[in-house]
Protein backbone atom coordinates (compact mmCIF):
# COMPACT_ATOMS: atom_id res chain seq x y z
CA UNK A 1 0.00 0.00 0.00
CA UNK A 2 1.34 3.49 -1.32
CA UNK A 3 0.48 6.96 -2.37
CA UNK A 4 2.02 6.99 -6.44
CA UNK A 5 2.41 10.16 -8.19
CA UNK A 6 1.27 10.97 -11.95
CA UNK A 7 1.15 13.49 -14.21
CA UNK A 8 -1.79 14.01 -16.69
CA UNK A 9 -1.94 16.72 -19.76
CA UNK A 10 -5.33 17.65 -21.41
CA UNK A 11 -5.94 19.73 -24.77
CA UNK A 12 -9.36 21.81 -25.17
CA UNK A 13 -10.48 23.40 -27.96
CA UNK A 14 -13.43 25.50 -27.06
CA UNK A 15 -16.18 26.92 -29.40
CA UNK A 16 -17.29 30.76 -28.15
CA UNK A 17 -21.09 31.89 -27.99
CA UNK A 18 -24.06 29.08 -29.29
CA UNK A 19 -23.49 27.84 -33.47
CA UNK A 20 -24.74 27.10 -36.62
CA UNK A 21 -25.54 31.08 -36.90
CA UNK A 22 -27.44 33.51 -35.08
CA UNK A 23 -26.59 34.27 -31.14
CA UNK A 24 -27.54 37.97 -30.88
CA UNK A 25 -26.30 40.57 -29.06
CA UNK A 26 -27.75 44.27 -28.94
CA UNK A 27 -26.17 47.40 -27.37
CA UNK A 28 -27.47 50.94 -26.84
CA UNK A 29 -24.85 53.79 -25.89
CA UNK A 30 -25.80 57.27 -25.78
CA UNK A 31 -24.40 60.71 -23.68
CA UNK A 32 -25.85 62.71 -20.85
CA UNK A 33 -26.24 66.40 -21.02
CA UNK A 34 -22.71 66.30 -19.21
CA UNK A 35 -20.93 64.01 -21.41
CA UNK A 36 -20.80 61.13 -19.80
CA UNK A 37 -21.77 57.70 -21.73
CA UNK A 38 -23.84 55.44 -20.87
CA UNK A 39 -24.30 51.53 -22.30
CA UNK A 40 -27.23 49.93 -21.87
CA UNK A 41 -27.46 46.24 -23.05
CA UNK A 42 -28.85 43.30 -20.81
CA UNK A 43 -25.76 40.43 -20.49
CA UNK A 44 -26.01 40.45 -17.08
CA UNK A 45 -22.81 40.89 -14.74
CA UNK A 46 -22.89 37.66 -12.37
CA UNK A 47 -19.11 38.42 -10.73
CA UNK A 48 -17.33 37.77 -14.26
CA UNK A 49 -16.88 41.12 -15.04
CA UNK A 50 -19.07 42.23 -18.07
CA UNK A 51 -19.45 45.84 -16.73
CA UNK A 52 -15.87 46.11 -16.62
CA UNK A 53 -15.00 44.79 -19.78
CA UNK A 54 -17.81 46.64 -21.75
CA UNK A 55 -16.63 49.80 -19.99
CA UNK A 56 -13.07 49.37 -21.35
CA UNK A 57 -14.76 48.52 -24.80
CA UNK A 58 -16.98 51.43 -24.88
CA UNK A 59 -14.09 54.26 -23.51
CA UNK A 60 -11.68 52.51 -25.76
CA UNK A 61 -13.58 53.17 -28.77
CA UNK A 62 -15.26 56.41 -27.75
CA UNK A 63 -12.10 57.39 -26.90
CA UNK A 64 -12.85 59.17 -23.12
CA UNK A 65 -11.83 58.32 -19.94
CA UNK A 66 -13.12 55.02 -18.59
CA UNK A 67 -14.26 57.09 -15.34
CA UNK A 68 -16.73 58.53 -18.11
CA UNK A 69 -18.61 55.52 -19.07
CA UNK A 70 -21.38 53.75 -17.20
CA UNK A 71 -22.46 50.80 -17.40
CA UNK A 72 -26.82 49.71 -17.22
CA UNK A 73 -27.69 45.96 -17.64
CA UNK A 74 -30.45 46.55 -14.76
CA UNK A 75 -33.47 45.18 -17.24
CA UNK A 76 -33.38 42.36 -19.46
CA UNK A 77 -37.43 43.10 -20.13
CA UNK A 78 -36.19 46.89 -21.02
CA UNK A 79 -33.11 46.78 -22.20
CA UNK A 80 -31.65 45.76 -25.31
CA UNK A 81 -31.72 42.16 -26.34
CA UNK A 82 -29.36 39.77 -25.67
CA UNK A 83 -29.05 35.74 -25.65
CA UNK A 84 -27.68 35.90 -22.31
CA UNK A 85 -24.70 35.59 -19.95
CA UNK A 86 -24.19 31.57 -20.90
CA UNK A 87 -22.09 29.80 -23.46
CA UNK A 88 -18.82 31.90 -22.66
CA UNK A 89 -20.33 34.28 -25.65
CA UNK A 90 -20.92 37.56 -23.14
CA UNK A 91 -17.49 39.18 -24.15
CA UNK A 92 -16.88 38.31 -27.46
CA UNK A 93 -20.79 38.70 -28.56
CA UNK A 94 -22.16 41.43 -26.47
CA UNK A 95 -18.65 43.04 -27.02
CA UNK A 96 -18.89 43.44 -30.27
CA UNK A 97 -21.97 45.03 -29.79
CA UNK A 98 -20.97 47.42 -27.54
CA UNK A 99 -18.15 48.59 -30.43
CA UNK A 100 -20.59 48.84 -32.32
CA UNK A 101 -22.79 51.19 -30.97
CA UNK A 102 -19.73 53.07 -29.40
CA UNK A 103 -18.84 53.69 -32.95
CA UNK A 104 -22.04 55.16 -34.05
CA UNK A 105 -22.29 57.52 -31.07
CA UNK A 106 -18.71 58.65 -31.65
CA UNK A 107 -19.62 59.71 -35.06
CA UNK A 108 -22.70 61.74 -34.17
CA UNK A 109 -20.33 63.27 -31.36
CA UNK A 110 -17.55 64.59 -34.02
CA UNK A 111 -20.33 65.71 -35.93
CA UNK A 112 -21.75 68.05 -33.48
CA UNK A 113 -17.93 68.73 -32.82
CA UNK A 114 -16.69 69.43 -36.11
CA UNK A 115 -19.85 71.88 -36.68
CA UNK A 116 -18.89 73.87 -33.00
CA UNK A 117 -14.82 74.07 -34.69
CA UNK A 118 -16.21 74.70 -37.98
CA UNK A 119 -13.69 72.02 -39.54
CA UNK A 120 -14.50 68.66 -40.79
CA UNK A 121 -15.37 65.75 -38.76
CA UNK A 122 -12.61 63.52 -40.08
CA UNK A 123 -9.95 65.96 -39.06
CA UNK A 124 -11.20 65.70 -35.32
CA UNK A 125 -9.68 63.28 -32.50
CA UNK A 126 -10.62 62.40 -29.29
CA UNK A 127 -7.66 62.78 -26.76
CA UNK A 128 -8.45 60.00 -24.38
CA UNK A 129 -8.90 62.70 -21.66
CA UNK A 130 -12.09 64.08 -22.07
CA UNK A 131 -11.60 66.57 -25.00
CA UNK A 132 -11.86 66.80 -29.07
CA UNK A 133 -9.66 68.10 -30.81
CA UNK A 134 -8.57 69.19 -34.09
CA UNK A 135 -5.67 66.58 -35.35
CA UNK A 136 -2.19 68.00 -35.34
CA UNK A 137 -3.78 71.00 -33.91
CA UNK A 138 -4.74 70.31 -29.99
CA UNK A 139 -4.87 74.02 -29.09
CA UNK A 140 -8.16 73.88 -31.49
CA UNK A 141 -10.15 71.70 -29.19
CA UNK A 142 -13.47 71.32 -27.64
CA UNK A 143 -14.70 69.35 -24.62
CA UNK A 144 -16.82 66.51 -24.54
CA UNK A 145 -18.95 68.10 -21.77
CA UNK A 146 -19.52 71.24 -23.72
CA UNK A 147 -20.09 68.95 -26.96
CA UNK A 148 -22.76 67.27 -25.24
CA UNK A 149 -24.01 70.26 -24.06
CA UNK A 150 -24.22 71.76 -27.67
CA UNK A 151 -25.79 68.62 -29.09
CA UNK A 152 -28.81 68.71 -26.18
CA UNK A 153 -29.45 72.22 -25.88
CA UNK A 154 -28.35 73.88 -28.88
CA UNK A 155 -28.64 71.32 -31.91
CA UNK A 156 -30.87 69.15 -30.81
CA UNK A 157 -29.19 65.72 -31.35
CA UNK A 158 -29.08 62.55 -29.26
CA UNK A 159 -25.22 61.40 -29.27
CA UNK A 160 -26.19 58.09 -29.69
CA UNK A 161 -25.69 54.58 -31.27
CA UNK A 162 -26.78 51.27 -31.79
CA UNK A 163 -24.66 47.81 -31.86
CA UNK A 164 -25.89 44.83 -33.22
CA UNK A 165 -24.29 41.43 -33.24
CA UNK A 166 -24.78 38.52 -35.18
CA UNK A 167 -22.98 35.51 -36.20
CA UNK A 168 -23.68 34.80 -40.24
CA UNK A 169 -25.64 31.71 -40.67
CA UNK A 170 -23.34 28.59 -41.76
CA UNK A 171 -25.41 26.53 -44.47
CA UNK A 172 -24.36 22.99 -45.19
CA UNK A 173 -23.10 21.59 -48.32
CA UNK A 174 -25.32 19.33 -49.21
CA UNK A 175 -22.87 17.20 -51.13
CA UNK A 176 -20.23 16.83 -48.16
CA UNK A 177 -21.91 18.09 -45.11
CA UNK A 178 -18.71 20.48 -44.66
CA UNK A 179 -19.94 23.68 -42.66
CA UNK A 180 -18.36 25.83 -40.94
CA UNK A 181 -20.44 25.89 -37.16
CA UNK A 182 -18.28 28.11 -35.23
CA UNK A 183 -16.64 31.66 -35.77
CA UNK A 184 -13.90 31.54 -32.98
CA UNK A 185 -12.11 28.96 -30.75
CA UNK A 186 -10.43 29.62 -27.51
CA UNK A 187 -7.79 26.71 -26.79
CA UNK A 188 -6.02 25.30 -23.72
CA UNK A 189 -3.65 22.96 -23.04
CA UNK A 190 -2.90 21.82 -19.07
CA UNK A 191 -0.53 19.70 -16.78
CA UNK A 192 -2.11 17.91 -13.73
CA UNK A 193 -0.07 16.20 -11.08
CA UNK A 194 -2.11 14.02 -8.52
CA UNK A 195 -1.04 11.43 -5.98
CA UNK A 196 -3.21 8.33 -5.59
CA UNK A 197 -3.61 6.23 -2.23
CA UNK A 198 -4.21 2.80 -3.65
CA UNK A 199 -5.17 2.01 -0.12
CA UNK A 200 -7.96 4.61 0.23
CA UNK A 201 -8.32 5.53 -3.07
CA UNK A 202 -8.30 9.37 -3.06
CA UNK A 203 -6.43 11.46 -5.12
CA UNK A 204 -5.23 14.62 -4.16
CA UNK A 205 -4.01 17.22 -6.67
CA UNK A 206 -0.22 18.59 -6.32
CA UNK A 207 -0.41 21.61 -8.90
CA UNK A 208 -2.12 22.41 -12.11
CA UNK A 209 -0.05 24.06 -14.89
CA UNK A 210 -2.09 25.46 -17.64
CA UNK A 211 -1.25 27.61 -21.10
CA UNK A 212 -5.00 29.78 -22.23
CA UNK A 213 -4.97 31.04 -25.58
CA UNK A 214 -7.99 33.36 -25.40
CA UNK A 215 -7.53 35.50 -28.22
CA UNK A 216 -6.87 38.85 -26.31
CA UNK A 217 -7.28 39.09 -22.47
CA UNK A 218 -8.90 42.36 -22.43
CA UNK A 219 -8.79 42.51 -18.38
CA UNK A 220 -5.89 40.35 -16.97
CA UNK A 221 -6.71 40.34 -13.34
CA UNK A 222 -10.19 39.25 -14.47
CA UNK A 223 -9.22 36.67 -17.03
CA UNK A 224 -6.65 35.37 -14.11
CA UNK A 225 -9.09 35.62 -11.55
CA UNK A 226 -11.58 33.31 -13.94
CA UNK A 227 -8.87 30.94 -15.06
CA UNK A 228 -8.19 30.34 -11.07
CA UNK A 229 -11.93 30.08 -9.74
CA UNK A 230 -12.20 27.70 -12.70
CA UNK A 231 -9.32 25.37 -12.00
CA UNK A 232 -10.82 24.74 -8.54
CA UNK A 233 -14.42 24.07 -10.16
CA UNK A 234 -12.48 21.41 -12.54
CA UNK A 235 -10.99 19.56 -9.97
CA UNK A 236 -14.75 20.13 -8.20
CA UNK A 237 -16.37 18.47 -11.52
CA UNK A 238 -12.69 15.66 -11.47
CA UNK A 239 -13.64 14.71 -8.19
CA UNK A 240 -16.43 15.66 -5.99
CA UNK A 241 -19.89 16.68 -7.41
CA UNK A 242 -22.59 14.25 -7.96
CA UNK A 243 -26.31 14.58 -7.39
CA UNK A 244 -25.85 10.36 -8.11
CA UNK A 245 -25.18 8.09 -4.72
CA UNK A 246 -22.02 6.99 -4.44
CA UNK A 247 -22.95 3.70 -2.82
CA UNK A 248 -24.90 1.29 -3.23
CA UNK A 249 -28.06 2.95 -4.18
CA UNK A 250 -29.91 6.46 -4.88
CA UNK A 251 -31.21 6.36 -1.18
CA UNK A 252 -27.61 7.06 -0.11
CA UNK A 253 -26.89 9.92 -2.66
CA UNK A 254 -26.78 13.69 -1.60
CA UNK A 255 -30.32 15.03 -0.53
CA UNK A 256 -28.99 18.40 0.00
CA UNK A 257 -26.07 20.84 0.07
CA UNK A 258 -24.75 19.48 2.94
CA UNK A 259 -24.05 16.06 1.27
CA UNK A 260 -23.21 17.20 -1.96
CA UNK A 261 -19.43 17.43 -2.08
CA UNK A 262 -17.22 20.15 -3.28
CA UNK A 263 -13.24 20.74 -2.47
CA UNK A 264 -13.07 23.25 0.51
CA UNK A 265 -9.84 26.19 0.78
CA UNK A 266 -7.57 23.36 1.96
CA UNK A 267 -8.38 21.16 -1.21
CA UNK A 268 -7.32 23.85 -3.53
CA UNK A 269 -3.82 23.58 -5.20
CA UNK A 270 -1.11 25.65 -6.62
CA UNK A 271 -2.52 27.33 -10.20
CA UNK A 272 -0.04 28.22 -12.65
CA UNK A 273 -1.05 29.81 -15.26
CA UNK A 274 0.23 31.56 -19.20
CA UNK A 275 -1.86 33.29 -21.02
CA UNK A 276 -1.09 33.33 -25.21
CA UNK A 277 -2.81 35.72 -26.97
CA UNK A 278 -3.38 35.26 -30.85
CA UNK A 279 -6.01 37.96 -31.58
CA UNK A 280 -9.61 36.43 -33.04
CA UNK A 281 -10.48 37.78 -36.42
CA UNK A 282 -14.13 38.59 -35.71
CA UNK A 283 -13.05 39.28 -31.68
CA UNK A 284 -13.80 42.38 -29.93
CA UNK A 285 -9.99 43.81 -30.03
CA UNK A 286 -9.48 40.03 -30.85
CA UNK A 287 -10.66 38.82 -27.38
CA UNK A 288 -12.74 34.96 -27.21
CA UNK A 289 -14.14 34.37 -24.30
CA UNK A 290 -13.12 31.90 -21.32
CA UNK A 291 -16.09 31.77 -19.21
CA UNK A 292 -16.71 27.75 -19.74
CA UNK A 293 -13.16 26.33 -20.54
CA UNK A 294 -12.04 27.47 -17.65
CA UNK A 295 -13.40 25.11 -15.70
CA UNK A 296 -12.91 22.26 -18.27
CA UNK A 297 -9.19 21.34 -19.01
CA UNK A 298 -8.78 19.62 -15.23
CA UNK A 299 -11.37 16.92 -15.71
CA UNK A 300 -9.36 14.84 -18.50
CA UNK A 301 -6.00 16.10 -17.24
CA UNK A 302 -6.69 14.67 -13.81
CA UNK A 303 -8.01 11.39 -15.13
CA UNK A 304 -4.93 11.19 -17.68
CA UNK A 305 -2.75 11.68 -14.03
CA UNK A 306 -4.42 9.29 -12.24
CA UNK A 307 -3.80 6.62 -14.82
CA UNK A 308 -0.26 7.85 -15.22
CA UNK A 309 0.40 7.14 -11.04
CA UNK A 310 -2.14 4.10 -10.59
CA UNK A 311 -2.70 2.43 -13.93
CA UNK A 312 -6.85 2.52 -14.28
CA UNK A 313 -8.40 4.46 -16.32
CA UNK A 314 -11.71 5.95 -14.99
CA UNK A 315 -14.20 7.15 -17.74
CA UNK A 316 -17.29 8.64 -15.20
CA UNK A 317 -17.26 11.83 -13.50
CA UNK A 318 -16.33 11.94 -10.80
CA UNK A 319 -13.19 10.02 -9.89
CA UNK A 320 -14.49 8.87 -6.24
CA UNK A 321 -12.25 6.73 -4.20
CA UNK A 322 -14.81 3.90 -4.46
CA UNK A 323 -14.34 4.30 -8.67
CA UNK A 324 -10.59 3.97 -8.14
CA UNK A 325 -10.38 0.76 -6.01
CA UNK A 326 -12.75 -1.22 -7.76
CA UNK A 327 -10.85 -0.12 -10.64
CA UNK A 328 -8.12 -1.50 -8.86
CA UNK A 329 -9.00 -4.42 -8.15
CA UNK A 330 -10.13 -5.65 -11.51
CA UNK A 331 -7.06 -4.93 -12.57
CA UNK A 332 -5.96 -6.75 -9.82
CA UNK A 333 -7.93 -10.05 -10.90
CA UNK A 334 -9.76 -9.45 -7.38
CA UNK B 1 -44.97 33.45 21.54
CA UNK B 2 -42.43 36.70 20.58
CA UNK B 3 -40.30 37.73 22.38
CA UNK B 4 -38.50 41.09 22.95
CA UNK B 5 -34.51 40.80 21.83
CA UNK B 6 -32.45 43.94 22.81
CA UNK B 7 -29.03 43.27 21.21
CA UNK B 8 -25.97 46.10 20.24
CA UNK B 9 -26.02 45.85 16.67
CA UNK B 10 -22.48 47.03 14.87
CA UNK B 11 -22.14 49.26 18.27
CA UNK B 12 -25.83 50.66 18.17
CA UNK B 13 -28.48 49.25 20.83
CA UNK B 14 -31.54 47.98 18.35
CA UNK B 15 -34.31 46.04 19.59
CA UNK B 16 -36.91 43.46 18.17
CA UNK B 17 -40.00 41.78 18.94
CA UNK B 18 -38.71 37.64 17.47
CA UNK B 19 -41.09 35.26 17.38
CA UNK B 20 -40.76 31.75 19.38
CA UNK B 21 -38.32 29.47 17.18
CA UNK B 22 -37.09 32.33 14.75
CA UNK B 23 -33.05 32.26 14.09
CA UNK B 24 -30.87 35.14 14.40
CA UNK B 25 -30.35 35.21 10.77
CA UNK B 26 -34.40 36.03 9.87
CA UNK B 27 -34.31 38.95 12.69
CA UNK B 28 -31.14 40.59 11.79
CA UNK B 29 -32.46 40.70 8.29
CA UNK B 30 -36.15 40.90 8.29
CA UNK B 31 -36.49 42.97 11.05
CA UNK B 32 -33.74 45.13 11.60
CA UNK B 33 -32.84 45.95 8.28
CA UNK B 34 -29.59 44.73 7.74
CA UNK B 35 -29.31 42.33 4.77
CA UNK B 36 -25.45 41.59 4.72
CA UNK B 37 -25.66 38.55 6.48
CA UNK B 38 -27.00 36.59 3.35
CA UNK B 39 -29.28 33.45 3.32
CA UNK B 40 -27.69 30.82 1.54
CA UNK B 41 -28.08 27.27 2.66
CA UNK B 42 -30.23 27.84 5.88
CA UNK B 43 -28.86 24.33 7.70
CA UNK B 44 -25.33 25.79 9.15
CA UNK B 45 -23.50 24.74 6.14
CA UNK B 46 -22.50 27.72 4.00
CA UNK B 47 -21.40 30.05 5.77
CA UNK B 48 -22.67 32.70 4.17
CA UNK B 49 -24.39 34.28 7.37
CA UNK B 50 -21.67 34.43 9.31
CA UNK B 51 -21.63 36.81 11.77
CA UNK B 52 -20.03 37.71 15.17
CA UNK B 53 -21.71 37.21 18.67
CA UNK B 54 -19.52 38.75 21.24
CA UNK B 55 -16.88 38.72 19.00
CA UNK B 56 -17.34 34.87 17.90
CA UNK B 57 -18.30 33.74 14.45
CA UNK B 58 -21.40 32.26 14.71
CA UNK B 59 -23.77 30.97 11.65
CA UNK B 60 -26.54 33.44 12.25
CA UNK B 61 -28.95 30.59 10.46
CA UNK B 62 -28.74 28.23 13.51
CA UNK B 63 -28.85 30.23 16.68
CA UNK B 64 -32.05 31.57 17.77
CA UNK B 65 -32.71 35.04 18.03
CA UNK B 66 -33.37 35.36 21.45
CA UNK B 67 -30.01 33.79 22.56
CA UNK B 68 -28.68 36.86 20.84
CA UNK B 69 -30.47 38.85 23.78
CA UNK B 70 -27.94 41.19 25.51
CA UNK B 71 -25.07 40.08 22.99
CA UNK B 72 -23.01 42.12 20.70
CA UNK B 73 -23.49 41.20 17.34
CA UNK B 74 -21.40 42.25 14.51
CA UNK B 75 -22.16 41.87 10.56
CA UNK B 76 -19.95 42.99 7.52
CA UNK B 77 -21.78 46.37 7.70
CA UNK B 78 -19.76 46.72 11.41
CA UNK B 79 -16.24 45.86 9.82
CA UNK B 80 -16.20 49.94 7.73
CA UNK B 81 -14.95 52.74 10.16
CA UNK B 82 -17.36 55.44 8.34
CA UNK B 83 -16.32 55.74 4.66
CA UNK B 84 -12.79 54.22 5.64
CA UNK B 85 -13.14 50.28 4.74
CA UNK B 86 -11.31 47.65 7.19
CA UNK B 87 -8.30 46.15 5.65
CA UNK B 88 -9.67 43.01 5.32
CA UNK B 89 -12.51 44.33 2.55
CA UNK B 90 -9.51 46.92 0.88
CA UNK B 91 -7.47 43.51 0.46
CA UNK B 92 -10.31 41.68 -0.96
CA UNK B 93 -11.14 44.30 -3.76
CA UNK B 94 -7.41 44.74 -4.39
CA UNK B 95 -6.78 40.70 -4.84
CA UNK B 96 -9.89 40.31 -6.66
CA UNK B 97 -10.99 38.10 -4.13
CA UNK B 98 -14.78 38.39 -4.53
CA UNK B 99 -16.47 37.38 -7.95
CA UNK B 100 -20.25 37.03 -7.51
CA UNK B 101 -19.91 38.29 -4.15
CA UNK B 102 -22.62 36.03 -2.35
CA UNK B 103 -20.06 34.78 0.05
CA UNK B 104 -18.52 37.80 0.55
CA UNK B 105 -20.01 38.57 3.89
CA UNK B 106 -19.28 35.89 5.66
CA UNK B 107 -15.30 35.58 4.75
CA UNK B 108 -14.99 39.06 5.52
CA UNK B 109 -16.42 38.05 8.84
CA UNK B 110 -14.80 34.43 9.37
CA UNK B 111 -11.81 36.11 8.43
CA UNK B 112 -12.06 39.03 10.86
CA UNK B 113 -12.76 36.81 13.85
CA UNK B 114 -9.38 34.78 12.85
CA UNK B 115 -7.53 38.57 12.66
CA UNK B 116 -8.48 39.36 15.79
CA UNK B 117 -7.76 36.70 17.68
CA UNK B 118 -4.60 36.10 15.43
CA UNK B 119 -3.05 38.88 14.21
CA UNK B 120 -0.15 37.08 12.41
CA UNK B 121 -2.26 33.93 10.90
CA UNK B 122 -0.41 31.17 9.00
CA UNK B 123 -1.50 29.95 5.88
CA UNK B 124 -3.42 26.95 7.50
CA UNK B 125 -5.15 28.82 10.27
CA UNK B 126 -6.63 31.07 7.14
CA UNK B 127 -7.72 27.84 6.12
CA UNK B 128 -9.18 26.65 8.61
CA UNK B 129 -11.05 30.08 9.60
CA UNK B 130 -12.82 30.07 6.28
CA UNK B 131 -13.22 26.19 5.90
CA UNK B 132 -16.73 26.91 6.72
CA UNK B 133 -17.55 29.15 4.24
CA UNK B 134 -18.53 27.90 0.82
CA UNK B 135 -17.28 30.30 -2.63
CA UNK B 136 -18.01 28.96 -6.13
CA UNK B 137 -16.25 31.41 -8.14
CA UNK B 138 -12.69 32.32 -6.68
CA UNK B 139 -11.12 28.86 -5.85
CA UNK B 140 -10.61 30.22 -2.50
CA UNK B 141 -6.93 30.78 -3.34
CA UNK B 142 -7.56 35.20 -3.66
CA UNK B 143 -9.41 34.79 -0.52
CA UNK B 144 -6.71 33.04 1.03
CA UNK B 145 -3.92 35.45 0.14
CA UNK B 146 -6.30 38.37 0.55
CA UNK B 147 -6.91 37.41 4.29
CA UNK B 148 -3.03 36.96 4.35
CA UNK B 149 -2.14 40.34 2.40
CA UNK B 150 -4.80 42.51 5.24
CA UNK B 151 -2.58 40.95 8.50
CA UNK B 152 0.54 41.88 6.69
CA UNK B 153 -1.19 45.73 6.49
CA UNK B 154 -2.22 46.03 9.22
CA UNK B 155 0.82 44.31 11.11
CA UNK B 156 2.85 47.29 8.56
CA UNK B 157 0.31 49.85 10.47
CA UNK B 158 0.61 48.73 14.28
CA UNK B 159 4.58 49.16 13.17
Amino acid sequence: MAKHRGRGIASVNYPIGMNLGGDPSQALVHATPTGKFVVTLSSIDLGQGMKSVTRQLAAETLGVPIEDVFVDTADSDTGPHCMGSFASRGTHRAGNAVIAAAKEAKEVLLEVAAEELEVDPKDLELDGRGNVQVKGAPSRAISVRDVAQRAHFKRGKSISGRGMFLVPPSDVDPETGEMNPVTTYAHACMVAEVEVDDETGEVTVLSLKAAYEIGRALNVKLVEQQLVGGAWMGISHALYETPEPYYPDRSHGPTDFNEYLMPGPGDMCPVEIELLERPALDGPYGAKGIGEMCATPPIPAIANAIFDAVGVRITEMPFTPEKILRALDAKAGR
Amino acid sequence: MTRAVRLELNGVEVAAVAEGGENLLTLLRERLGDTSPKAGCLQGTCGACTVLVDGEPVLACLMLAEAADGKRVTTVRGLADGPRLHPLQEAFMDGFAAQCGFCTPGMLVAAKALLDREPRPTREQVIEAIAGNVCRCTGYTPIVEAVLEAARRMAGRRG
